[in-house]
């Protein structure tokens, strides 16, 4: 369904995407990790139009992705939540589902009628509640915790019904507790929406305790690709990335 | 303006949960405002008066319009005073030449602002902050020359001299004090009850999002550059119907008119009534009027009067009047909730 082919993506001389090629399955879930500058997010922003690729091409269903803007990808089934949590502070929680849910039925120009329009309620109200937020509506964002700021940012692209989620560290900055609590819920999310979720993560606990499978990034490319078990054993990522004390503990 | 935070910027109250009963509550204020408004000549007699409620109409509507691109979008132009000057000389030339009725004066005025929005608009909104407020001031000051140059259209920097005929349409004659009155009074109502649909619209929410966060908008699949252009024409298009009831009034249109000036004074009469509330532009537009009157009556240092109200706003309240009433009141209201 999400078929990366031989992308590259080079900043002045140095390479953030080295002719990386890679197949998400159609319900997958899959974690990409790596070292720190190993171009993870850069991965991500390839896919999701932040970036333009240098060369290759980004298939969702067979369609190219590659180069077009986000909006456009956003549209095709691509959806994304932010490292650190992009929402829109003067909005309450409602608000920005109700508005957002409006821009994915192509109602965002629409001037005659009042916000909110009756057709965008149902969907805005279930991802509220999928999420956890109910009882949050009426907060406006830049009130909210931290977790519930990344929850929010995550329902921003649930609300648009994608094929594809791609999650950049949805628990970056939490404590151990909050963390488990978040990946839960993303996999509670992936279990019941049954969408094709790749994200990011630092914690080889959660990582090796919910993915499906595992890519491994060092320097823009491929090191290993595989289920948690054929990385666990696999040479090259135990010497390049998860060969130091502090990982080693957690294969 | 990037002191205000985000909890008190413009449509940061809650939506009404029921949005055909505000729909039908603005209806309802707007008849109420305009009845008041259209008694006034009855109940009072002064020209004076009338004089000032139709400045206010004028001002009110460009101030109001910038407001949709200052606070709604977070578009900060110094360049808006452009098409009210726009609509002031578009307006008194096709009344002065063209020999056509008022009502296709103004259409026709309104077709060559949209025309020159989008032009402008086109290149100006692709622009970040500081550039887009430059750039606009830039085309502002290209007008103005233009304006000054151009003496045989326009007059120089004499301006349209000679009066501008105003012949009866639909029984309506603006050679008459009070039905010039009543005309603007109308103008300034429906116009400003369309900028506040667009403001509680679909699309009025899309430009909170952009103003908030523009990249996050363009994620959920807004293409954020069209929807900025489309705010950027409709504001100039209210800025032009101001311009147009100042030529009504001045019967021609000065330089001045669309001196960069203007647009300051946009800008101040939103500091001054704040950006949070709808009819915050409205306020500062009374407010700067009487300073105006009052400061030029009693004393030659207008420019200082206004300077020190400035710095009382900007350092002393940190936001618009009308921004202050509604924090007031939202204390006031919180305080009486937890007695009770």
């Amino acid at each position: 369904m999400l078929e990366v082919q031989h992308i590259s993506k080079s900043f002045g001389g140095v390479k953030a995407t080295d002719d990386v090629t890679l197949d998400f399955a159609t319900g997958s879930l899959t974690a990409v990790i790596g070292p720190n500058g190993a171009g993870k997010s850069t991965f991500f922003n390839l896919i999701t139009g932040a970036l333009k690729p240098d060369s290759g091409r980004i298939l969702l269903d067979g369609v190219d992705m590659a180069g077009r803007s986000p909006p456009d990808i956003v549209r095709h089934g691509i959806g994304r939540a932010f490292q650190v949590a992009s929402i829109f502070p003067s909005l309450t929680v409602s608000e920005t589902m109700l508005a957002a849910v409006g821009a994915d039925q192509r109602r965002a120009s629409v001037m005659h009628r009042r916000f909110p329009l009756a057709e965008t309620r149902e969907r805005a109200d279930y991802v509220i509640e999928l999420l956890g937020l109910a009882n949050k509506r009426d907060r406006i964002a830049s009130a909210l915790s931290h977790g519930d700021q990344k929850l929010l940012d995550i329902a921003l692209a649930l609300v648009l019904e994608p094929k594809v989620l791609l999650l950049d560290e949805p628990t970056a900055g939490m404590g151990t507790e909050e963390r488990w609590r978040m990946i839960e819920k993303v996999h509670e999310l992936w279990v019941r929406e049954k969408i094709t979720v790749v994200f990011i993560e630092h914690d080889m606990d959660i990582v090796f305790k919910i993915a499906l499978s595992i890519v491994v990034l060092c320097y823009g490319r491929i090191l290993a690709t595989g289920t948690p078990d054929e990385i666990r054993r696999n040479p090259a990522v135990i010497e390049a990335y998860l060969g130091t004390d502090e990982h080693a503990g957690a294969l | 303006m990037s002191e205000l935070n985000v909890e008190n910027r413009a449509g940061a109250v809650p939506y009404v949960a029921r949005p055909r009963r505000a729909a039908a509550i603005d209806v309802v204020a707007a008849v109420v405002a305009f009845a008041i408004l259209a008694a006034l000549p009855f109940l009072f007699d002064s020209k004076a008066l009338l004089d000032f409620v139709i400045r206010c109409a004028a001002f009110g509507l460009f101030a109001t319009s910038l407001n949709l691109l200052v606070g709604y979008t977070g578009l900060i132009s110094f360049g808006h005073g452009m098409f009210f000057g726009l609509g002031a000389y578009g307006f008194g030339l096709l009344m002065q030449r063209a020999n056509v009725s008022i009502p296709v004066a103004m259409v026709c005025t309104l077709a060559i602002t949209a025309v020159a929005a989008v032009v402008i608009g086109a290149i100006c909104v692709r622009l970040k902050e500081i550039y887009f407020a430059f750039v606009t001031l830039a085309f502002q000051m290209l007008i103005h020359s233009v304006i000054l140059s151009w003496q045989s259209l326009t007059g120089g920097d004499q301006g349209l001299r000679g009066g501008i005929k105003r012949p009866v349409f639909w029984g309506i004659d603006l050679t008459n004090h009070v039905q010039l009155y009543i005309f603007s009074c109308a103008l300034l109502v429906i116009g400003l009850l369309l900028m506040r649909q667009i403001a509680q619209s679909p699309f009025g929410y899309t430009l909170r999002m952009i103003r908030d966060n523009a990249t996050r908008a363009s994620f959920i699949g807004i293409n954020v550059w069209r929807a900025k252009l489309t705010v950027f024409v409709l504001a100039a298009l209210f800025a032009s119907a101001g311009g147009m009831i100042m030529s009504l009034f001045v019967s021609g249109a000065y330089p001045e008119f669309a001196y960069w000036t203007i647009s300051g004074e946009g800008i101040f009469i939103n500091m001054l009534g704040g950006v949070t509330t709808f009819l915050g532009p409205m306020v500062g537009t009374v407010i700067l009027l009487i300073l105006n009157d009052t400061a030029t009556r009693l004393t030659e240092h207008y420019g200082l009067v206004l300077g020190i109200v400035i710095l009382f706003f900007a350092l002393g309240l940190r936001k618009g009047l009308m921004d202050f009433a509604v924090d007031w009141y939202r204390a006031w209201r919180d305080k009486a909730k937890e007695q009770s």
